[in-house]
């Protein structure tokens, strides 16, 4: 009876999971969490793309190896219980069996790290991109430069939470993140939200320089597949390129003290003419082609 | 030569005798469990809903203090789980008390140094108790830099004594587990009774030998690593502050060529005993016994060169991770011979579902759930998501919550009989197993979802959108809690309510180690004449 209820429970949360997947993945909003969500952001970069197929390739994997332990046991379990057998067997080597489930694992393995190791180099090798912004990670916000584009510097801070609370507020808020911006801007997502919001260019590739001043900080945004600690003392690396326009939204992933959890990550994404139009308003300078870099400002 | 038993606090605090050495180990286990088990129901009951408000409330503290606070008590929960429970449940409470009887030997090699390995422990865990008390960042109480401790928050981050008594307490732990695994590896060596070969040997005392290996080899460079720490804080180095050209990831590298060994110290001794607990009720030997041995050898070998896996995102080289994401994935290889020889061995078998057994085969396949999230994690490429998310969260409670803590439950079931001289209640016990399992699974079956949705680890607050299945996860604990509550019952009943008397063998024909030759509880002295071993 336990064998059957135990059965029943792992069925239904595998189908669960499974149908969930799908839907989950087709309503998400992108850039946030959903609620009772089960599966990763949907993506807006091709990185996150990546990572979330083969994220998926990996479930499938590792879900048919889980299910064929799972029933296997429960078959022994059933098969070779006390009443059944009676009298065990005395059976301690079986040379092929055991080659066999040494090697097998191996051959799976062998194919994960075929579709792994291509991946980690793609991502991990920072393409000719067209402009980069320089992240600071600092006890407990982050700042923000576009080297490529003047002076325009920013610091976001989280929104704390009475601003959620009290309307009047939220509504100074609001005024004050749309004039930075300049366009109308709205609040979405209590401790996800900062005052001010990074704003980039669609379709862009960006170089992301990262470091910390105090302690390690990690700059990450699952939408566009990116995580990296900022290390005080060293300039990281990355890139990405998102593929859609819209808020996207991150936390900061290492440890890094009391507000750990209160310092997250927002990205606003635009169409290149409507961030040269911010790069105006902030008083930073763009070449002729939005986004392209401007040598020697 | 014979001579008088000590008796009262004598027989404790002077004790040279393994078994009261093993027994004490295993109290203190339970009591640092407890208060672990306490934290963590603190985590769990600030994350049930959104907001901080448990943690103020619990403590009388502003929301300022309670963010703090918050990572006090993981950073608590963490290293008195690692250190103060797991550790000396499994290595000081069983290693010691069963190590000698199964290799027929009258006691350990050195019984004095046995007595000093425990009683370091009590001020161990002392000095990491009173570093909660005094301050750590400035204005606050505690240390709350995670029980990796990275600097610079370990050290600029935590400017009071907080983290110097931290690092002191591991020092002395550190120390107390070094005496204890020199103690091990020499009577393994020496001692074992005449004709039991290293390869008669039973699986629990191989596991043993080979966590006692990883213990020297690894522990000395955590003590190397948070003597760095300590200077840096008092003396004025800069190990890991890059203003004197020092790096913070030096650290890392440093704790994790321990840390990750340090997984494999607390998982191996659990497959010792669940070998055992499967071996007993399946009425079978082992299933390839060589191969179960040399896969744990492998394992604690492989273990010493996968340290950077920990670190795909703090900036690595990509030849490096790649490196490390093939050497990862070959732990999966000897681990997936251990689960299919286990699985072998009840084949055939003639299977009697005891309450130890339960524990053993839920070890197996909540040990096999956790292991193929490793494996997905073990991907640098597709840890970019995952990495520092609670995926990793429930990973390794699977592996070491519903793994090693259940190989502890497995192996005081298994073994209560022999130690006490009562058995435990059946039917009582049972309940208590499905009642922890259920809860445990509900606690971090969930967490694996909000990994992916993107939740960070060690976070006081979430965004609201996370709190459906943080809710659910607290809920699993509250299901725990009673599993806990009866725990405690089922073994109060055992030891001192009166229960039926165990018989020196009570597990029948499949419990062939030596242990199980000797009444239970077996003698204050024994093996006084060695046993031959065909």
């Amino acid at each position: 009876m336990n064998v059957k209820r135990l059965t029943a429970r792992i069925l239904a949360s595998a189908i669960a999971l499974f149908a969930s997947t799908a839907s989950v993945l087709a309503q998400a909003t992108p850039g946030r969490p959903e609620p009772g969500g089960l599966w990763l952001q949907p993506a807006a970069s091709e990185q996150a793309q990546r990572i979330n197929d083969f994220n998926f390739d990996l479930l499938i994997i590792i879900t048919i190896i889980t299910v064929f332990v799972f029933l296997l046991m429960f078959y022994v379990m059933w098969r070779f219980r006390e009443k059944a057998n009676p009298v065990p067997s005395k059976v301690t080597h079986n040379f092929a069996l055991e080659v066999v489930w040494t090697l097998t694992p191996v051959f799976i393995l062998i194919g994960i790290g075929w579709v792994s190791l291509p991946l980690l180099y793609w991502q991990d090798q920072v393409p000719e991109t067209d402009m980069a912004i320089h992240v600071t990670g600092n006890q407990w916000n982050w700042t923000y430069s576009y080297p490529d584009h003047g002076d325009i510097e920013l610091t976001a801070n989280v929104v704390p939470d009475a601003t959620f609370i009290n309307a009047s507020d939220r509504a100074a808020a609001e005024a004050e993140l749309s004039s930075f911006l300049g366009w109308p801007a709205k609040l979405n997502a209590r401790l996800l939200d900062t005052d001010y919001r990074v704003v980039l260019p669609v379709n862009t590739k960006i170089k992301v320089q990262l470091t910390a001043s105090d302690v390690l900080h990690a700059w990450t945004v699952p939408a566009f597949g990116v995580k990296l600690d900022a290390v005080p003392g060293r300039l990281n690396e990355t890139w990405f390129e998102a593929n859609q326009t819209g808020i996207f939204y991150g936390q900061c992933s290492e440890l890094c003290g009391k507000d750990h959890a209160f310092m997250p990550i927002a990205v606003e994404v635009v169409s290149k003419e409507q961030f040269a139009r911010w790069v105006e308003l902030q008083g930073g300078t763009v070449t002729a082609e939005a986004g392209a870099p401007t040598l020697g400002r | 030569m014979a001579h008088e038993n000590p008796t009262g606090w004598k027989r404790w605090l002077f004790s040279t005798n393994h078994k009261d050495i093993g027994v004490m180990y295993l109290w203190f286990a339970f009591i640092a469990g407890m208060i672990g088990f306490g934290m963590s129901g603190l985590i769990r009951m600030e994350l049930m809903n959104p907001g901080v408000d448990v943690i103020p409330s619990v403590f009388g503290m502003t929301e300022d203090q309670a963010r703090h606070m918050f990572n006090v008590l993981t950073t608590g929960h963490g290293l008195i789980m690692v250190f103060f429970m797991v550790m000396p449940a499994l290595i000081g409470g069983f290693g010691n008390y069963f190590v000698p009887l199964m290799i027929g030997a009258p006691d350990m090699a050195f019984p004095r140094m046995n007595n000093i390995s425990f009683w370091l422990m009590p001020p161990a865990f002392i000095l990491l108790l009173l570093s909660t008390f005094v301050e750590g960042p400035s204005g606050m109480n505690g240390f709350g830099g995670g029980w990796t401790a990275y600097a610079p928050l370990s050290t600029s981050g935590h400017p009071g004594p907080s983290m110097d008594l931290a690092i002191f307490s591991l020092h002395v732990a550190g120390a107390s587990s070094i005496m204890g695994a020199i103690n091990y590896i020499t009577t393994i060596f020496n001692m074992r009774a005449p004709g039991m070969t290293m390869h008669k040997m039973p699986l629990f005392s191989w596991s043993i030998l080979i966590t006692a290996f990883l213990l020297v080899l690894s522990l000395p460079v955590l003590a190397g690593a948070i003597t760095m720490l300590l200077t840096d804080r008092n003396f004025g180095t800069t190990f890991f502050d890059p203003a004197g050209g020092g790096d913070p990831i030096l650290f890392q590298h440093l704790f994790w060529f321990f840390g990750h060994p340090e997984v494999y110290i607390m998982i191996l001794p659990a497959f010792g005993i669940v070998s055992h607990i499967v071996s007993t009720f399946s009425k079978k030997p082992i299933f390839g016994y060589l191969g179960m041995a040399y896969a744990m050898a492998a394992i604690g070998f492989i273990g010493f060169v996968v340290w950077a896996h920990h670190m795909y995102t703090v900036g690595l080289d990509v030849d490096t991770k790649a490196y490390f994401v093939a050497a990862t994935m070959v732990i999966a290889v000897p681990t997936g011979v251990k689960i299919f020889s286990w699985i072998a061995t009840m084949w055939g078998g003639s299977i009697r579902f005891t309450v130890p057994m339960l524990y053993a085969i839920a070890f197996i396949l909540l040990f096999t759930l956790g292991g193929v999230t490793g494996v997905v994690l073990s991907n640098a490429g597709a840890d970019v998501a995952l990495h520092d998310t609670y995926y990793v969260v429930a990973h390794f409670h699977y592996v070491l919550s519903l793994g090693a803590v259940f190989a502890i439950f497995a192996g005081l079931y298994y073994w209560v009989g022999k130690m006490s001289g009562k058995q435990y209640p059946e039917f009582l016990a049972n309940v208590q197993f499905w009642i922890t399992f259920i809860g445990v699974n509900m606690i971090f079956f969930p967490q694996h979802f909000l990994g992916l949705q993107g939740m960070p680890r060690r976070y006081v607050d979430y965004p609201d959108a996370m709190a459906y299945w943080n809710q659910i996860s607290s809920y699993g604990y509250l299901v725990t809690l009673v599993g806990v509550f009866l725990f405690i019952v089922v073994m109060a009943m055992t030891l001192f309510k009166r229960q039926k008397d165990c018989a020196d063998n009570p597990w029948g024909e499949g419990a062939t180690t030596l242990e199980w030759t000797l009444s239970s509880p077996p003698p204050f002295h024994q093996f006084n004449e060695l046993p031959q071993i065909k």
